[in-house]
């Protein structure tokens, strides 16, 4: 009998397993999650609701029996015989496959320092609510990374009461995905909260009670988070030979270097158009990698295209990126009100990203504009971009009909 | 026949903008009003079935809001939910202009 095994069961892989319902396949579908219970959303983690720790399930038993998904919670994968066409299971049982997605995530990456196990890293629900429980008011905590995760966990722990310090290599906070000017107001309001900041700072030790800086001072700290990125899952696909390099490789139907087996989601470095490879680490692209894997594990040879997009809330403000915003860009900036303004990204006149940042969602709707204007190609006019006063939608509507 | 429905004045048509949508909330419980594309009105619970994220931040195409968050999608005219991960319907109420007014039956 043929049948569809995926291993991972994230966004990514939950996703693939009910696309592959939805689109006609008829057999076996196996979906082997390491995690006990149901497959749950990440990006709640990092914003718990109300002081608890916020597991959203992506579905219920009811929908995985529905879509009559074999789905086996705290199993792991062991080996993948690739030649062979089998998986081996932490439960010892060995599961042939038709077409095997890898969709094994990725996990915290560690800090080299001598102490390091005492840092926490942020992935799982379990690490959310260790973290979550020490961080409450009056404690001390030290998160070593200022990325998107750490300044939401600062903002998070913040908010709950928590001294918190962040420690930063670098010499500003947010420096790989955001806007300089967006970053800067992001640290400046959580200056005006309270947290602490220690950048361009290197860590030298962990120890009980505190983080030992490169230049000998000493930040006291109850808990110690690394929040310092994520590497992609690779061990399995590695020990089975497949092309791994920052990721599973893949070409641009998300297929790796062995007949049969594909590689979606934030393990995935999915090469694009021109040969470039990367990974996207976002939760709208693991799910869009997911229904084309699905696609393509039933037959179909439908390339990904990135589309890159994001969020982050910290505190009351709410960012939106959209596209990949680089410094080498000509950038314009729009005001839309006293506490929101959005900037565009240009790439010799053609809009290639946009960010956004203001109260709650309020950049929402235009981030969506303004992606649809890129997706468009659309060259639009600076001082029109620059204008609050001409709609988003008017220079869609202008760029659809040109 | 007598119109026993409770309409309620939620705001003027023109504070919403066309193609639209707008925050109303009234004891305790919050709502979105749509202005379509053909100036016709419509009112729906303001929270996605998703998770709890207002659809008055959200983009209005046509006759479709989309999540600000998620890009989950509903016809705001019957509540269906047309995109994942959106998936259970979006409750309706009936809404309508009176002398450039939004009334709502919130009931």
């Amino acid at each position: 009998m043929d049948a569809m095994v995926i291993i991972g069961a994230g966004e990514c892989g939950t996703r693939a397993a009910f696309a592959l319902r939805e689109q006609g396949w008829d057999g076996a579908i196996t979906l082997i999650g390491a995690e006990a219970g149901l497959p749950y959303e990440r990006p709640p983690l990092s914003k718990p609701l109300a002081g608890a720790v916020h597991r959203k399930p992506i579905c219920d038993d009811a929908a995985l029996r529905a879509a009559r998904i074999d789905y086996l919670p705290g199993v792991s994968a062991t080996a993948v015989d690739a030649p062979g066409r089998s998986v081996r299971l932490s439960d010892g049982r060995r599961l042939p496959w038709h077409r095997l997605l890898m969709a094994t995530g990725a996990r915290p990456r560690r800090l080299a320092c001598p102490g390091a196990g005492l840092a926490r890293g942020f992935r799982s629900d379990a690490d959310a609510a260790r973290i979550f429980a020490g961080g409450t008011a009056g404690a001390r905590v030290a998160i070593i990374g200022a990325g998107l995760i750490g300044m939401e966990l600062a903002a998070a722990l913040r908010v709950r009461g928590a001294e918190v310090a962040v420690v930063e290599s670098a010499a500003a906070p947010l420096g790989r995905a955001v806007p300089p000017h967006l970053a800067a107001r992001l640290h400046a309001r959580h200056l005006a909260e309270g947290v602490t900041f220690h950048l361009g700072a290197g860590v030298a030790a962990l120890e009980e009670g505190g983080v030992i800086l490169a230049d000998g001072r000493r930040i006291p700290a109850d808990h110690i988070v690394a929040a310092i990125g994520v590497s992609p899952d690779t061990a399995l696909a590695e020990a089975a030979g497949l092309d791994c390099a920052n990721g599973i490789l893949t070409d641009r139907f998300l297929c790796t270097s062995h007949a049969g087996i594909l590689a979606a989601g934030d393990c995935a470095s999915v090469r694009d158009e021109a040969g470039v490879a990367r990974r996207s680490e976002s939760w709208r692209d693991a799910r869009l990698q997911a229904e084309t894997a699905a696609r393509n594990m039933l037959g179909a040879s439908q390339a990904h295209v990135a589309r890159p997009w994001f969020w982050s809330d910290q505190f009351d403000l709410g960012l939106q990126i959209a596209g990949r915003p680089s410094t080498d860009q000509a950038m314009v900036r729009r005001i839309i009100a006293q506490d929101a303004e959005l900037s565009f990204h240009l790439d010799g006149g053609r809009l290639v990203a946009a960010a956004g940042l203001g109260p709650g969602n309020c950049v929402a709707r235009d981030i969506r504009l303004a992606e649809m204007l890129i997706e468009a190609d659309a060259r639009p006019d600076p001082s029109a971009l620059a204008d609050p006063a001409i709609t988003l939608k008017a220079l869609l509507r202008t760029a659809k009909a040109a | 026949m007598t119109d026993t429905t409770t309409w309620i004045t939620a705001c003027r048509l023109d504070d919403i903008e066309q193609e639209g949508a707008l925050r109303f909330d009234h004891q305790g419980r919050s709502y979105a009003l749509y202005r379509a594309p053909d100036d016709s009105v419509w009112c729906t619970a303001g929270l996605c079935t998703h998770e709890a994220v207002h659809l008055a931040d959200g983009l209005v195409m046509d006759f479709e809001i989309e999540c600000p968050k998620h890009s989950g999608a509903f016809d705001y005219r019957t509540g269906e939910a047309l995109r994942l991960p959106a998936c259970e319907n979006l409750k309706t109420y009936p809404a309508k202009i009176v002398d450039g007014e939004v009334r709502v039956a919130l009931g």
